[in-house]
C-alpha cells in the first residue's frame, strides 16, 4: 500500500529558514518591479507608447521584461537555495 | 467567412480525446488508495510535476481567452499574461516549501496543521468548492466554443439557449468526469503533463508559422467602400457601416510604404511592422443592428487602454478596476486549490521548489508566445466577429486543416487537464475535509475514494450547468474573477499562518469566510453579472468596479488580524 508514503513534513530546519528569507528578498524585489509596471499603466499610460529597444515600445519591453525576470529569478533562487542536511 | 466541417479535424480531435481517455483508464488501475487518488502517492518526479503545473495552469483562459483578448483589444490581453505569471513568483518565493511541509492531501491540511480545527477545515473546504466552481465556468465556456467551431453544426436555439454550445459543454463535462472518476491524481498528472508539453510545443510552431507568414493586407480601406462609407474629418479613421457581419473582426487595410505583404519577419520586426500598419476594427452596434468598422493605427494596439478603458479616464475610481485585477492576479495563483494540491504529489519541499521553477519557465515561455498568437490572429483576417474565444484556433485554420485540428484538439485537452485538476481539488475538499474531518465519518481508503468520485460527478454537473449559462463571457475575464475569489479567500490565511505567530483559528476561519463570500457577493452585484448572467443589459450594477480584490483581499487580512487579536487571550487560557 502506498497511502503512508504521503505524509506532511512539519520539521523546519536551518535550510528552510535560509530558503524562506531568500524567498522574501526575491519576492520583494519582484513585487517592486510589478508594482512599478502597474503604476505606469494606471497613472502614466502614455509613457507606455515611448520607443525603447529595437523599435519596441515601453509596454512591450517592460511586459516581456517582467516575464523574463520571473524566469531568471526563479532559476537563481533555485541555485541559491540550500538542501536540508541529512540526519 | 465560409467555414465547413473538416472530417480530418474531427478525426484528429477524436484521436486526441481517445488517447487521453485510454491513458486515464490504464493509469487508473494503479490508484486504489486515498494517497494514490488524491496525491499520486507523493511519488511524481519534480520535472513531470513542473510541466504538469503548466498543464494545470494554462487553462482555456490562457490559451483561448488571452489570445482572443489580444486579437480583439490589443495589448490589454497581454496584461493578463503578465499578471498570471507574476502570481507564480508568490507561489515559488513564499508558499511552495511551507505548504508542502504542512499538508498531506488538500491545502486545508496545511491551514489546519497547527490547530486541528473542524472550523478551519469547513471554511477551507467551502472556499475550495467556491473557487473551483468559479474557475470551472470559464473552462466549460471555452470547451463549448471549441466544439462549436469544430463541428460547424447549424445554429440551434431553444428558449434563447445555444444548443451547440451546450453540447460542447456537456461533452467536456462528461469526458472530464470520466477521467477523474477513473483514476484521480495519477492520470490527471499525466494528462496535464502531456497537455502542457503539447501546448508549449505546438504554440511555438504556430508562432514560427505566424512570423514566417508575416503581415498581409487582407481588407479594403474603409474609404474605398461604397455609399455606406462616412469619413470623420480630422481623424485617421474612416468608418464603414454594413448590415452584414464582416469576414473578420479585424482586417489589415494598409502597411507601411504601401506594401501588400511583408514576407517573413523576426519577432521584433513583426511588432514594428504591426505598429506601422492600419487596422480596420469591426464592432456591432446593437441599437442600429449594424456592423461599424473603424480604422486605427497598429501602434494603438500595442499600448494599454483598449480593453481597460478606465485607465485612460481621469477618474480614480475607474482606474481602480485595473489595479484590483492586477492585484488579484498577483495574489491569486498561490491561492488556487488545484495548484496547491499539486505540491502534495512530490516527495519533499525541495522537489516542490524545483517543480515550481520548471512550471515558471514553461508557463513564462508560453505567455510570451500569447502576444504573438494574439497579434497574429488580429492580422490573420480570420477572426469570428461574434466570439473572441476562438481567435487562436481560427488563426491556426488559416494555415490549413491539420494545424486547426491539432490546435483545437490541444485546446480541448487544455480544458480537460485544467478541469480534471479543479474537480479533483473539489472532490478532495468534500471527501477528505468535509465528510471525514468536519462530519467525523471515518472512512477507509476505498470509501474515501468512492466519496470523492461521487463528489466529482456532482461538481462536474454543476460546472456544466453554469458553463452553459455563462456563454457570453470572455473566458479570460471569468478566470480573472476566479483569481479574485481565490486571493480574497485563501491568501491571507496562508500568508498569516506562515508569518504571524498571533494568528488564531477563529481569525483564519473569519478571514476565509469573509474573503470568500465578500468577493462572490461583490461579483454577483457587478454590471457584468447583470448583463451576462441575469440578462439585464441596461443595469449598471451596484458596485463601483468589477474586480473586488482591491477591497476584499485587504478586508480578509484585516478581519484575520482583528479577530485573532480579539481571540488570542481565550486561546491562551485554553492552552494553559
Amino acid at each position: 500500500m502506498h497511502a503512508d508514503t504521503v505524509k506532511p513534513d512539519t520539521g523546519v530546519d536551518e535550510s528552510s529558514i535560509h530558503n524562506a528569507r531568500l524567498g522574501i528578498v526575491f519576492f520583494l524585489f519582484y513585487f517592486l518591479l510589478y508594482a512599478g509596471f502597474v503604476a505606469i499603466v494606471t497613472f502614466k499610460y502614455e509613457w507606455m507608447a515611448r520607443p525603447m529597444l529595437g523599435g519596441l515600445n515601453l509596454a512591450i519591453v517592460y511586459g516581456m521584461g517582467l516575464i523574463l525576470a520571473a524566469i531568471v529569478m526563479a532559476i537563481i533562487y533555485m541555485l541559491l537555495c540550500k538542501r536540508p542536511v541529512a540526519p | 467567412m465560409p467555414q465547413q466541417t473538416s472530417v480530418l479535424a474531427i478525426v484528429i480531435f477524436l484521436m486526441f480525446v481517445g488517447f487521453t481517455l485510454g491513458l486515464s483508464f490504464w493509469l487508473g488501475r494503479k490508484a486504489k488508495t486515498a494517497g494514490g487518488y488524491f496525491a499520486a502517492h507523493g511519488q511524481v518526479g519534480w520535472f513531470v510535476n513542473g510541466i504538469a503545473f503548466a498543464g494545470d495552469y494554462l487553462s482555456a483562459a490562457s490559451f483561448l481567452g488571452i489570445c482572443g483578448m489580444i486579437a480583439f483589444y490589443g495589448y490589454d490581453g497581454f496584461l493578463y499574461s503578465i499578471g498570471f505569471l507574476a502570481g507564480w513568483v508568490v507561489a515559488l518565493f513564499v508558499i511552495a516549501e511551507p505548504i508542502k511541509r504542512l499538508g498531506k492531501y488538500t491545502f486545508a491540511d496545511a491551514l489546519d496543521a497547527k490547530f486541528n480545527s473542524k472550523g478551519i477545515k469547513l471554511a477551507a473546504a467551502i472556499s475550495t468548492l467556491v473557487v473551483s466552481i468559479f474557475y470551472l465556468i470559464p473552462q466549460m465556456v471555452g470547451a463549448g466554443s471549441l466544439l462549436k467551431a469544430l463541428l460547424h453544426l447549424p445554429a440551434h436555439n431553444w428558449h434563447g439557449l445555444d444548443l451547440n454550445h451546450a453540447l460542447g459543454v456537456i461533452v467536456v463535462g462528461g469526458v472530464v468526469i470520466t477521467i477523474v472518476v477513473t483514476a484521480g491524481m495519477v492520470s490527471t498528472t499525466w494528462v496535464q503533463f502531456i497537455k502542457g508539453s503539447l501546448l508549449v510545443v505546438f504554440c511555438s510552431g504556430l508562432v514560427v508559422a505566424i512570423l514566417a507568414n508575416g503581415i498581409n493586407v487582407n481588407g479594403e480601406r474603409a474609404s474605398d467602400g461604397a455609399a455606406s462609407v462616412t469619413v470623420a474629418p480630422g481623424q485617421l479613421a474612416a468608418t464603414r457601416v454594413t448590415p452584414e457581419p464582416p469576414t473578420s473582426a479585424r482586417q489589415v487595410t494598409a502597411l507601411e510604404g504601401g506594401k501588400i505583404v511583408t514576407g517573413p519577419l523576426g519577432p521584433s520586426e513583426f511588432i514594428a511592422e504591426l505598429s506601422d500598419a492600419t487596422i480596420l476594427q469591426w464592432k456591432k452596434d446593437p441599437a442600429a443592428g449594424m456592423w461599424v468598422g473603424t480604422e486605427v493605427r497598429g501602434s494603438d494596439q500595442l499600448v494599454p487602454g483598449g480593453y481597460f478603458t478606465g485607465i485612460r479616464s481621469p477618474e480614480l475610481v475607474k482606474k481602480l478596476d485595473f489595479i484590483s485585477l492586477m492585484l488579484a492576479l498577483f495574489c491569486g495563483t498561490a491561492s488556487l486549490p488545484h495548484i496547491l494540491i499539486r505540491y502534495y504529489t512530490v516527495k519533499d519541499a525541495a522537489a516542490a521548489r524545483k517543480s515550481t521553477v520548471v512550471g515558471i519557465i514553461s508557463i513564462g515561455f508560453f505567455y510570451m508566445l500569447t502576444l504573438y498568437i494574439g497579434l497574429g490572429a488580429m492580422v490573420s483576417g480570420a477572426m469570428d466577429p461574434a466570439d473572441s474565444n476562438m481567435a487562436a484556433p481560427l488563426l491556426a485554420r488559416t494555415f490549413g486543416d491539420v494545424p486547426f485540428a491539432l490546435i483545437t484538439a490541444i485546446a480541448f485537452t487544455t480544458v480537460l487537464g485544467t478541469v480534471s485538476g479543479l474537480i479533483l481539488a473539489a472532490a478532495g475538499a468534500v471527501a477528505h475535509d468535509l465528510i471525514e474531518s468536519v462530519m467525523g465519518h471515518k472512512l477507509n481508503d476505498h470509501a474515501k475514494v468512492g466519496a470523492a468520485k461521487w463528489a466529482s460527478v456532482v461538481v462536474g454537473a454543476i460546472a456544466v450547468v453554469l458553463g452553459i449559462l455563462a456563454k457570453d463571457f470572455n473566458v479570460g475575464f471569468l478566470v480573472g474573477w476566479a483569481f479574485n475569489v481565490a486571493a480574497s479567500a485563501n491568501l491571507p490565511a496562508i500568508v498569516m499562518l506562515l508569518f504571524w505567530r498571533g494568528t488564531t483559528k477563529q481569525g483564519m476561519i473569519a478571514s476565509i469566510l469573509v474573503g470568500t463570500f465578500g468577493s462572490v457577493t461583490w461579483l454577483l452585484l457587478t454590471k457584468e453579472a447583470f448583463a451576462n448572467f441575469y440578462g439585464i443589459k441596461t443595469h449598471d450594477g451596484y458596485m463601483p468596479f468589477s474586480q473586488p480584490g482591491l477591497v476584499t483581499i485587504p478586508l480578509s487580512f484585516a478581519v484575520l488580524v482583528v479577530v485573532s487579536l480579539l481571540t488570542r487571550k481565550s486561546n491562551y487560557r485554553i492552552a494553559v
